[in-house]
């Protein structure tokens, strides 16, 4: 959908987008960059309203250079800012841009009253913006980069400036857009957590380079660490260092979830290949006469994805070092390597099948 | 949007939240692009330059005025029929210039709400991230406040047309006066709408904006006629005259109409630009008219995103 070949964005004294190569597929996308990391200029460019220093960029196949009418005819586009007059209604803005987008005056009324239904405005349509929510506000402006039935939108940090509950029902909104809509999605944000469970993929970029790009099903599904939690007993005062030995002398390796810190390791995490592990865990619970607290099934999260290898076998994970990764959701070393799944700690968080 | 998409549209969505939901409707029909969607911003600005399709209370000033540009034409016709008089009391050319200060409060008021609100609210990048490019949007809006204009200062040209047929006055002497006058307040609109225009936008604030254009058209035209004035009292130099007529707006277009339109000049002395002097006067206006739009350009050149 998209694709980019050693795109640059120089300004007099910036550069905001250095050398990126990119190719995007149909889906939602996620683009992650902090403040000034170059996401709004990468819009532009695509959209082909402002030309790149270098490089070229294709969107729908089109290049942005010279066919930039043709791609904004075929995308939508929310920007990051506020853009709605407040003396006019929802409906008569939305109208408005339907037409703008070359729609005839009745398929804009019809598809206006659409699509303000389909991202949440009913009755409140029909008054004027100037009295609305920033949530509503927010839908509006998702509402025009729809109304024309785009093929691809691009959502400039559409979870700005809402509550928790608001950035939920818009990121539930900008998933439906691909899976019910059947719109493909670029989404930015500064908050890599966020998008973790809206995007199929997530680019990342900082200070205008490209520091990551990936699936987020490759981080989120296919590395499963099984976490497993047992009771003492008084043959084994140690359950946890006893189904660690047990395990390992049944040849499957273990890590340990506390880091080597003392007393930190009650949970014993190994990788789960397959079904059968389950049932190998099990028994071997069993026939130590320990009792089994839980054994889950962890997602990675895709925060730690970008961590440095440092980390990974330092500190001890915590609940509070993931709430930031939440919150910021930049990596904490945009140089470091990202680390391979396989070795990264489990976060907190759980995911998929508990038994 | 390759393989896995498309059925998204249709079959593919039958998961639970289809259910929900009345279910997202593609557009297959038409898509009509820059041409449809600039003649669409061009009606709506237009529209919108008389209040139409906005709230009640911004109809209230612009009907006002159009009122009050149209009531002395009214006046004039039934007292022309009544009295059976044998010419009209103004000619078509001097009408606009005699209520000059009407179009100027009509331009201050609706030039600011035609372009700088799409500045103030930034909804600009919302129109070029669509299909209309710069230039679309310039000439539709220059259009559409030259196109107001016109309205307002041609339809008193037509009331008093009508009514000096009604009252049989002579037909090719008025046809060719009518005509001479729609010439001359269609330069008006072009060159009143590009300076207001230009104006307004390089405001966001529409406070700032009134106050501008009201200024530039009244202190100009009052700094020149002043002047004028005075240059005709000492010593009669109607050639200082005729040369100081070039720094204001409506100066200039009662020079132009003087000396091409058969209008009676309303300077000083009553003695306006000679032909020679009138081609100064057109090129004047023409250059002002394209510089307005040159200066719009490059001002959305910077609005862009
Ligand atoms: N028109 C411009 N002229 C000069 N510098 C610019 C211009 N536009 C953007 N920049 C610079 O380019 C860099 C990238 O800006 P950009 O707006 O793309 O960042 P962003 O990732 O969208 O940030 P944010 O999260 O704050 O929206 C910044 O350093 C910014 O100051
Ligand atoms: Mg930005």
């Amino acid at each position: 959908m998209i694709a980019t070949e050693s795109l640059s964005k120089r300004f007099p004294k910036v550069t905001a987008l250095d050398r990126l190569t990119l190719d995007i597929g149909a889906g939602v996308t996620g683009l992650v960059g902090a403040n000034g990391a170059g996401k709004s200029t990468m819009i532009k460019i695509l959209l082909g309203l402002s030309p790149a220093t270098e490089g070229t960029a294709s969107v729908l196949g089109l290049d942005v250079a010279t066919s930039g009418g043709q791609i904004r005819e075929r995308v939508g586009y929310m920007p990051e800012h506020d853009c709605l007059p407040p003396d006019v209604s929802a409906t008569e803005f939305v109208v408005h841009m339907a037409r703008m987008s070359g729609l005839p005056p009745a398929a804009a009324r019809e598809r206006t009253a659409d699509t303000l239904r389909h991202v949440g405005l009913y009755e409140e349509r029909y008054r004027p913006m100037g009295g609305y929510s920033t949530g509503m506000k927010q839908r509006v402006k998702l509402a025009q980069a729809l109304v024309h039935d785009p093929q691809l939108v691009f959502l400039d940090e559409p979870t700005n400036g809402l509550d928790p509950v608001g950035r939920d029902e818009m990121l539930d909104l900008i998933r439906r857009v691909h899976t019910d809509f059947g719109i493909s999605v670029l989404v930015t944000s500064h908050l890599l957590g966020e998008l973790e469970r809206t995007c199929d993929h997530v680019v990342v970029i900082d200070g205008g380079k490209l520091l990551r790009s990936s699936s987020t099903t490759d981080f989120t599904q296919t590395t499963t660490t099984l976490a497993v939690e047992v009771t003492d007993s008084d043959e084994h005062p140690d359950g946890t260092g006893a189904l660690r030995a047990a395990l390992g002398a049944r040849g499957v390796t273990t890590q340990d979830d506390g880091g080597g810190l003392p007393g930190a390791g009650h949970i014993v995490l190994l990788d789960a290949a397959d079904e059968a592990v389950y049932d190998f865990v099990r028994d071997t619970v069993a026939d130590l006469g320990l009792g089994l607290v839980r054994m889950e099934q962890r997602r990675h999260h895709i925060a730690e994805v970008f961590r440095t290898g440092h980390e990974q076998h330092g500190q001890r994970e915590n609940h509070e070092q993931h709430e930031q990764h939440g919150h910021h959701g930049q990596p904490e070393n945009p140089s470091g390597r990202p680390a391979a799944p396989t070795t990264t700690p489990p976060a907190p968080q759980t995911g998929g099948a508990q038994r | 949007m390759t393989a896995e998409t498309p059925p998204a549209h249709g079959a593919h969505g039958a998961d639970a939240s289809r259910i929900h939901n009345i279910g997202y409707r593609t557009y297959d029909g038409p898509r009509l692009g820059r041409a449809y969607a600039t003649r669409s911003l061009y009606s709506q600005s237009l529209r919108g330059a008389y209040g139409l399709g906005r709230s009640a209370k911004s109809k209230v000033l612009p009907m006002i005025l159009f009122g009050v540009m149209c009531a002395p034409a009214l006046i004039m016709v039934a007292v022309a029929v009544a009295t059976k008089a044998d010419k009209l009391p103004v000619d078509y050319t001097r009408y606009a210039v005699l209520l000059q200060a009407v179009i100027g409060l009509y331009l201050a008021a609706q030039a600011p709400q035609t372009v700088s609100r799409d500045l103030r609210f930034k909804t600009v990048p919302l129109y070029f991230s669509r299909p209309i490019e710069r230039v679309d949007y310039v000439r539709a809006k220059f259009a559409a406040m030259a196109s107001a204009l016109f309205i307002l200062t041609a339809t008193p040209l037509i009331v008093l047309y009508v009514g000096a047929l009604l009252a049989k006055l002579d037909f090719p002497e008025q046809t060719k006066g009518f005509a001479q006058g729609l010439v001359s307040v269609a330069l008006l609109s072009l060159l009143f709408a590009g300076i207001a225009l230009v104006i307004s936008a390089v405001t966001p604030r529409r406070g700032f904006g009134i106050a501008a254009v009201i200024a530039v058209l009244t202190i100009s035209y009052g700094a020149v006629s002043t002047v004028q004035a005075i240059a005709h009292e000492q010593g009669g130099n109607d050639t200082a005259v005729q040369w100081l007529g070039l720094f204001s707006p409506i100066t200039l277009i009662d020079g132009v109409q003087t000396a091409f339109l058969g209008a009676t000049s309303s300077f000083p002395g009553g003695e306006g630009p000679s032909a020679s002097v009138g081609v100064v006067y057109l090129l004047v206006v023409l250059a002002l008219v394209a510089g307005s739009y040159v200066a719009l350009m490059r001002r959305y050149r910077k609005a862009g995103l």
